[in-house]
């Protein structure tokens, strides 16, 4: 973005405040372009009227982010990659969380390959309210036979919804594969010093994305880039090679670095997203597919923190793909986004006066966790969260902002009454605050019971204690 | 059981533990292995140590600490029907939309605002400076972000492995390693040190909590003196986390310690700080500055160590708390972030080295529950292999982020933590690799 504050983009705005964008102002419209959570197609005026037509221009120019943005696949499950403006996620948010790609080859058996597909496509994780997924499918020309290539495309494009790369360095093989999946965006991999000719004029034919490719060597991957775009290729992938151990992995961090640092800070000709390829961890020489595994996530972990916009993987076992989408997520939330969740007395399913009541910090991640394992089961409760300054339950017991007095006063602050709108006077602690059950006891005049150290064991806990014996 | 175990074989082994760790079945006892007959770099002493019951999983663990380091073999032949050739290039193609390559030169630049040097840390004293330890660990001293190109680190990560002072609850693929040990912290020390290759050790003195067996300050700072004649490498020193007690617990076991400058965890602003710098700077020990997630409170306590209680700059590191992989570690990650940039800019109340208490990690659900609580998930795969990858991935993005030295418990992390970071620091070699043929390899 080459503008910083809210008064340079309000000049390109209409200055009405006519309130059709939902915001009071136009100023105040501006301050959401600023931080990227609103877009100018959300200001009717501008978008409509004639007149605004070249500030629009000039405007959307202006508020483009430093790295482009490129979109994979067509449909709900497009994969955008890029558009980032700052190196460090505090500045603002890192935009488009890393997408991950998981291989398949065009020489495995048609059964095993619409296997994989599935299982790649049906992942799924749940995190707090939402489903951590994978992201597409890297389709490898193991076999470097068109016809054999265009088969395996075809099974995967008819077996899931989900985003491909078409990995070929043989124009010939790659052409005979966009010829199947040309209605689906695919992305290309890739163009080399070898073969760029032939590959650039694809990626204009089929006007698809193109991943341009050179290892270690970046003056020639921004000549490659710097070729492509002035041939009037707009959607570019770099890729400067993964090396997977010793000093070629430094090496290969180092280029990372460098590049989105040279692309955050204004030069426009390697501005483009980067493609890391954790499965490289697969060439290094380490034989048991365990530690492969580990090491592949090692490197996915690495290039998530460190600016990879979109990887390539093998290894589906769980604990590969569990940290990989757990990492993006993390790396990719926006640190705006409040820490804590309202302080006070949360209904989770129908609870009525018999329903347990139970208490967790107001914590956001403790309290939808703890959330989404009551409802997920099924037990109608009451859910009090205190205000423990945004800190989770172990820690803020540690540190003084979870105490009995503090529990009270939440109770007190919510109007619930343990008295009145429940019959069982009970009260149920999270198991890491268990040292304040007699402390509980005293200041709230109540029973507590000290529940298990982590809520996900709460549907069990539930089954043999509760009802509370009297 | 064969006397030789071939590497598929063991693979399906596997599929039979997955099933059984699933059903919450041990797995422990059920299964034999002659440990002497695999070979391939694979260390049975290592092995048998990682729990001779467990032998399957202490195979792979081993094999994985075995890798980084030695790495054997190669996997990456060329699957049949492959083709290793260079591509052909089909003329139909050639389009003359393009002619020549625009050359184009790769510019960077150091970032400039990075003016100040991060304060270097020496823990332990050898017997050059007054001590009885067998080396120095030195953190700290960046002048960059870790790993980065502007300026090269000076020193590399930092890996100090747990001891507790007490038998406690852990999770089942860490505990299998210390069983053991773990009514006795001198040998639990030793077993770190010897067999798992721990930089230093951290003793907790948890017992002394008066909600777990108030282990009077005197007989706490009796198990610190067991483990420094234990190990020759430097130590940490925690309390409980009680408030009112740690004060006196750690002054205890500082003044038995005196002239062995361990780290003492820790001072915070919710207890007798003073007190504890106090203990430090009487009997040459560093203090462990701790806040949780607040980079103003960091700089507040860091102050009020400097300026209230003398605490020199080359005694002082910074725990500013870590939250698991899905557990907060976004916070931890940018609150790390934060403060290491702005030391790096000037700051000079947050110049400091930074340890991460890594074990956090286990805390996560997902390093330690047999599966998933909620039945939408995809299947979680065996428990044994989620804990140790949930704390590498955990302490790998703090180092990331800047932190230098971690409090670590599984050996299969410890190994691997050391690999990936010393490999970015520029001190491993592997053989060279040719990617040109990533997509016909029978990856
Ligand atoms: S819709 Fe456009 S013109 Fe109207 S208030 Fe919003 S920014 Fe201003």
């Amino acid at each position: 973005m080459k503008i910083n504050s809210p008064l340079e983009a309000y000049k390109y705005l209409p200055q009405t405040n006519c309130g059709e964008c939902g915001e009071p102002t136009c100023m105040a419209f501006a301050s959401k372009l600023i931080d990227r959570s609103g877009k100018t197609t959300d200001c009717p005026p501008l978008i409509k009227e004639k007149k605004f037509a070249k500030k629009l221009a000039e405007l959307d120019k202006l508020l483009a982010p430093e790295i482009r943005e490129v979109a994979i696949g067509v449909g709900d499950r497009v994969a955008k990659i890029g558009g980032d403006d700052v190196l460090y996620r505090h500045k603002l948010t890192f935009f488009n969380k890393t997408k991950m790609f998981f291989d398949v080859t065009d020489t495995m058996e048609e059964a095993a390959l619409v296997e994989r597909v599935k299982k790649i496509t049906d992942y799924k994780k749940f995190y707090v309210g939402r489903n951590l997924l994978l992201d597409g499918v890297a389709i490898r020309a193991a076999s470097n036979d068109p016809a054999k290539f265009a088969a395996a495309v075809k099974k995967v494009i008819e077996s899931t919804e989900l985003p491909v790369i078409l990995c070929s360095f043989n124009p010939a093989v790659l052409k005979a594969g966009l010829e199947v999946a040309k209605d689906k965006n695919p992305l290309l991999y890739a163009a080399n010093k070898d073969n760029w000719k032939e590959v650039g004029e694809l990626a204009l034919e089929y006007k698809v994305p193109v991943v341009v490719s050179a290892f270690n060597d970046l003056d020639a991957l921004k000549s490659l880039a710097k070729t492509f775009a002035e041939a009037g290729i707009k959607d570019i992938v770099l890729d400067p090679g993964t090396y997977p151990t010793g000093k070629g992995l430094k090496d290969t961090f180092t280029n990372f670095l460098k590049i989105r640092r040279a692309g955050i800070m204004g030069d426009t000709e390697i501005a483009y997203p980067i493609m890391a390829m954790p499965l490289t961890a697969w060439m290094s020489g380490i034989s048991d597919p365990i530690s492969a595994s580990y090491w592949e996530t090692v490197l996915a972990s690495v290039f998530t923190i460190r600016y990879g916009d979109i990887m390539l993987l093998h290894s589906m076992d769980p604990y590969a793909t569990m940290p990989e989408v757990h990492l993006a997520e993390t790396i990719y939330t926006d640190p705006r986004s409040p820490v804590a969740v309202d302080s006070k007395m949360y209904k989770v399913g129908t609870p009525d006066e018999n329903s347990p009541v139970l208490f967790t910090t107001n914590f956001a991640l403790t309290y939808y966790t703890v959330e989404s394992d009551l409802a997920s089961n099924g037990i109608n409760c009451w859910l009090l969260a205190v205000n423990t300054d945004g800190i989770g339950v172990e820690a803020s017991v540690a540190g003084g902002q979870l105490t009995a007095d503090k529990v009270k006063d939440a109770f007190e602050k919510s109007g619930f009454d343990l008295k009145k709108d429940v019959t069982h006077n009970t009260v149920i602690t999270p198991g890491l605050a268990a040292r304040l059950q007699g402390d509980l006891e005293d200041k709230l005049g109540t029973k507590v019971l000290v529940g298990p150290m982590d809520s996900g064991r709460l549907p069990g806990f539930m089954e043999k204690n509760w009802p509370p014996k009297q | 059981m064969a006397k030789k175990v071939k590497l598929s074989e063991m693979t399906d082994m596997f599929k039979d533990v997955e099933i059984l760790s699933l059903e919450g079945v041990t797995i422990e006892g059920d299964i034999e292995l002659d440990l002497s007959g695999l070979g391939g770099g694979f260390d049975p002493m290592l092995a048998a140590i990682l729990g001779q019951e467990n032998a399957v999983l202490a195979q792979h663990f081993a094999r994985l600490a075995g890798i980084f380091g030695v790495p054997v073999g190669f996997g990456g032949a060329p699957a049949a029907g492959a083709s290793a050739a260079a591509p052909a290039v089909s003329p139909a193609l050639a389009a003359p939309k393009f002619k020549d390559l625009i050359p184009s030169k790769f510019d960077f630049s150091n970032i400039e605002e990075w003016t100040t040097q991060i304060q270097e840390v020496p823990i332990g004293n050898t017997s050059a400076d007054g001590g009885s330890r067998g080396k120095r660990v030195v953190v700290g001293g960046e002048k960059a972000l870790p790993f980065f190109p502007d300026a090269p680190m000076p020193n590399r990560n930092q890996v100090t492995i747990d001891v507790f002072d007490m038998r406690i609850g852990l999770a089942k693929a860490v505990k299998e390693n210390y069983d053991e040990v773990m009514d006795s912290p001198g040998e639990w020390a030793k077993k770190n040190v010897e067999k798992f290759n721990a930089d230093m050790i951290t003793i907790h003195l948890i017992s002394t909590d008066p909600l777990v067996k108030d282990t009077p300050a005197k007989e706490a700072a009796k198990t610190v003196e067991e483990v420094l004649q234990a190990v020759d490498v430097p130590i940490a020193i925690g309390g409980s986390g009680n408030p009112q007690k740690d004060p006196l617990v750690l002054a205890k076991a500082a003044e038995v310690a005196e002239g062995e400058r361990c780290l003492l965890a820790s001072a915070s602003l919710n207890l007798d700080y003073a007190a504890i710098a106090e203990a430090a700077l009487k009997y040459d020990h560093d203090v462990l500055s701790w806040t949780q997630l607040d980079m103003n409170a960091q700089k507040e306590l860091n102050r009020k160590l400097m300026k209230q209680c003398n605490v020199p700059r080359d005694r002082i590191i910074m725990d500013p708390t870590t939250a698991a992989l899905g557990y907060g570690l976004d916070y931890a990650y940018t609150n790390m972030e934060r403060i290491r940039l702005a030391a790096l800019m000037g700051d000079e109340e947050l110049t400091f080295p930074m340890s991460s208490g890594t074990t956090n990690a286990w805390g996560a659900r997902e390093s330690w529950m047999v599966s998933s609580p909620l039945k939408e998930d995809s299947d979680w795969g065996p428990r044994e292999y989620r804990g140790p990858i949930w704390e590498i991935v955990t302490g790998l993005s703090l180092a990331i982020a800047g932190n230098d030295l971690f409090m670590m418990m599984h050996p299969t992390s410890v190994a691997v933590l050391k690999h990936i970071t010393q490999t970015l620091f520029g001190t491993i070699e592997a053989e060279p690799i040719d990617l040109a043929n990533w997509i016909g390899s029978g990856v």
